[in-house]
């Protein structure tokens, strides 16, 4: 039994024009998963039906099992977590400790669990001092590390993050990469929807990519960039390393170079294999 | 008043905001006619602070402590009502909706608004509604509401509404971040062609790799401070600074730097955008496989 089913779902957002197109796709624990594709193209709707916020018009979304319309959507989420693209959309509380503690608290734990879990969140994604804060008192990155905290601290088994390096600096998206890289090594499946590939490169190792309400694509990160039409035909470009790896593959640079390091050994590789050959220094 | 060719010219500017320690510290800058300006650094640099001393809306809006010179297109921003410094300067928001009127229903009254505020009469308003709607690529959608556009067409219109005053200088707080790739491209796209066009454009982005392929020059913010200034290549090229500071170098500045120190393939121009790279490497590894 996969973690999330999801058998040929269809789904309107009650005009005529359909968000989903038939789409099947099975979700298993310990995955992390990578929604890609351009905005209009069904991601985020997609994304929705994991967790009962978005039910199908047509077909179904079974979670461990259990059709999502069958239970109530908050305790689908105890399941499956959400963070929401927009703080704003999701932050209500007037302190950071109390965002994140409201989860747990909601879900009926014993005080001193949601003290622990309240507590381990926070310090999880680096807000540790600032609970005490105003949730719009923070900078939007930090604000969007708190929407994480609050739903960590429900241990959900599958994380559902939309945009989360979006208005992030470069600390900002290493403390999400190492965030998602801890939650997987502590056994939850993580899917996130994002624009930014070379982050997708870095975190991620499977793509689903979506336009038009269905998935054209769904592979290895790596086996996915390497499919340069069917990402050109969603406007999507790979990380710029896979960029050029692509364009030296004539030279002998591996096309499948994902990241600096692995674009660097392949180049350094095959200049130790062919030592003795005089090289001009540019 | 200094008769060079310099549309921004700041001085030992110290500002911060009401109640709070400076946020800006002794920022010195100058941007010649026709250039296109890139601000980097990581959140919370003063990036978005700086945008805003450039159309005064710091210090006139937020009020706060001010010291030393902000000048405009000639015009002093400490002297000078933001109503008057935006005929000569537009700030583009890093959210278009934040930027709309919130009362027009399309996209030709959007644009008109701000207009309208400054007292164009309606003949001259409707021709510059015009010329500004086809400077960013949004002609044929006039009668289209602002709110049922994508992404970057908003941030386009956004942009229209601060062309139409005809200013000098375009300020841009990171116009693109909140955008798809789709539409981070088209306000790129926008940015570059109103550039060539001659107008001045002082952009603050994250977006490194595609600043590298446009910026002339580039200034690196840090806790308030210019950590570094100088041309595109010179400051995109110093990659352990630039990490220090939070931001990341292009991927392929990032590698000819890690070949450099791994292999004798020392360019003599490390590469900053994935074109120098693909030359540069082709050149280099077609020679070694001889």
């Amino acid at each position: 039994m996969s973690l999330i089913d999801v058998q040929d779902v269809w789904y309107s957002y009650g005009n005529r024009v359909m968000a989903l197109n038939g789409v099947s796709l099975r979700i298993e624990p310990k995955e992390t998963i990578a929604l890609i594709g351009q905005n209009g193209g069904g991601k985020t709707t997609l994304a929705k039906q994991f967790n009962g916020l978005l039910k199908p018009t047509k077909g179904r979304v079974l979670v461990k099992g259990v059709g999502t319309g069958e239970v109530p959507a908050n305790r689908l989420a105890l399941t499956v977590g959400y963070v929401f693209q927009n703080p704003s959309h999701q932050i209500f509380s007037s302190k950071v400790w109390d965002e994140v503690a409201f989860g747990p608290k909601n879900a009926g734990l014993a005080p001193q669990e949601v003290e622990a879990r309240t507590k381990w969140a926070i310090e999880a994604v680096g807000l540790s001092g600032f609970e005490q804060t105003h949730p719009y008192d923070l900078d939007y990155g930090k604000m969007k590390l708190l929407t994480i905290a609050s739903i960590m601290s429900i241990k959900p088994e599958v994380y559902c993050l939309d945009e989360p390096t979006t208005g992030q600096d470069h600390q900002g998206r290493r403390r999400v990469a190492e965030l998602i890289q801890s939650l997987n090594d502590a056994g939850s499946t993580v899917i996130v929807i994002t624009h930014d590939m070379k982050f997708v490169a870095e975190v991620v190792k499977r793509i689903v990519l979506v336009a038009e309400g269905k998935i054209v694509a769904d592979g290895h990160t790596r086996e996915i960039f390497e499919k340069t039409d069917t990402l050109a035909g969603a406007q999507i470009r790979p990380p710029q390393i896979t960029q050029l790896a692509h364009a030296l593959a004539g030279c002998g640079v591996r096309p499948d170079s994902m990241t600096v390091r692995e674009a660097a050994d392949s180049i350094a590789g095959m200049i130790s294999g062919r030592k003795g050959h005089s090289l001009r220094h540019a | 008043m200094p008769t060079d060719d310099a549309s921004v010219r700041v001085e030992g500017l110290i500002y911060g905001y009401p109640g709070h320690a400076p946020i800006l510290h002794d920022i010195n800058m100058k941007v010649m006619k026709g250039e296109m300006f890139g601000i980097i650094g990581p959140n919370g640099a003063g990036k978005s602070t700086l945008c805003k001393a450039l159309n005064g809306l710091v210090p006139h809006f937020y009020g706060g402590t001010y010291g030393g010179s902000v000048i405009v297109s000639g015009m002093d921003a400490m002297k000078h009502t933001v109503a008057e410094l935006s005929l000569r300067v537009g700030l583009v928001f890093q959210e278009p909706t934040n930027q709309f009127s919130g009362v027009s229903t399309r996209v030709d009254e959007e644009v008109a608004f701000g207009m309208s505020m400054m007292g164009f009469d309606r003949h001259e308003m409707s021709s510059r509604i015009t010329d500004a709607l086809k400077q960013v690529g949004l002609e044929g959608l006039e009668d289209r509401s602002p709110y049922e556009l994508s992404g970057g067409q908003q941030q386009r219109l956004a942009i229209a509404t601060v062309l139409a005053v005809r200013p000098e200088v375009i300020v841009m707080d990171e116009p693109t971040a909140q955008l798809d790739p789709v539409g981070k491209t088209e306000v790129l796209e926008t940015m570059h062609a109103l550039n060539k066009e001659g107008y001045t454009i002082i952009v603050a982005e994250h977006e490194i790799e595609e600043l590298a392929t446009f910026a002339d020059r580039i200034m690196a913010l840090n806790e308030g401070r210019i950590m570094m200034e100088g041309s595109t290549r010179g400051v995109l090229t110093q990659i352990d600074q630039l990490r220090k500071m939070g931001v990341d170098p292009p991927s392929v500045t990032e590698l000819s730097h890690l070949l450099a120190d791994k292999t004798a393939l020392r360019p003599e121009k490390y590469p900053i955008t994935l074109e120098e790279a693909i030359a540069l490497y082709r050149d280099l590894l077609g020679e070694t496989l001889r």
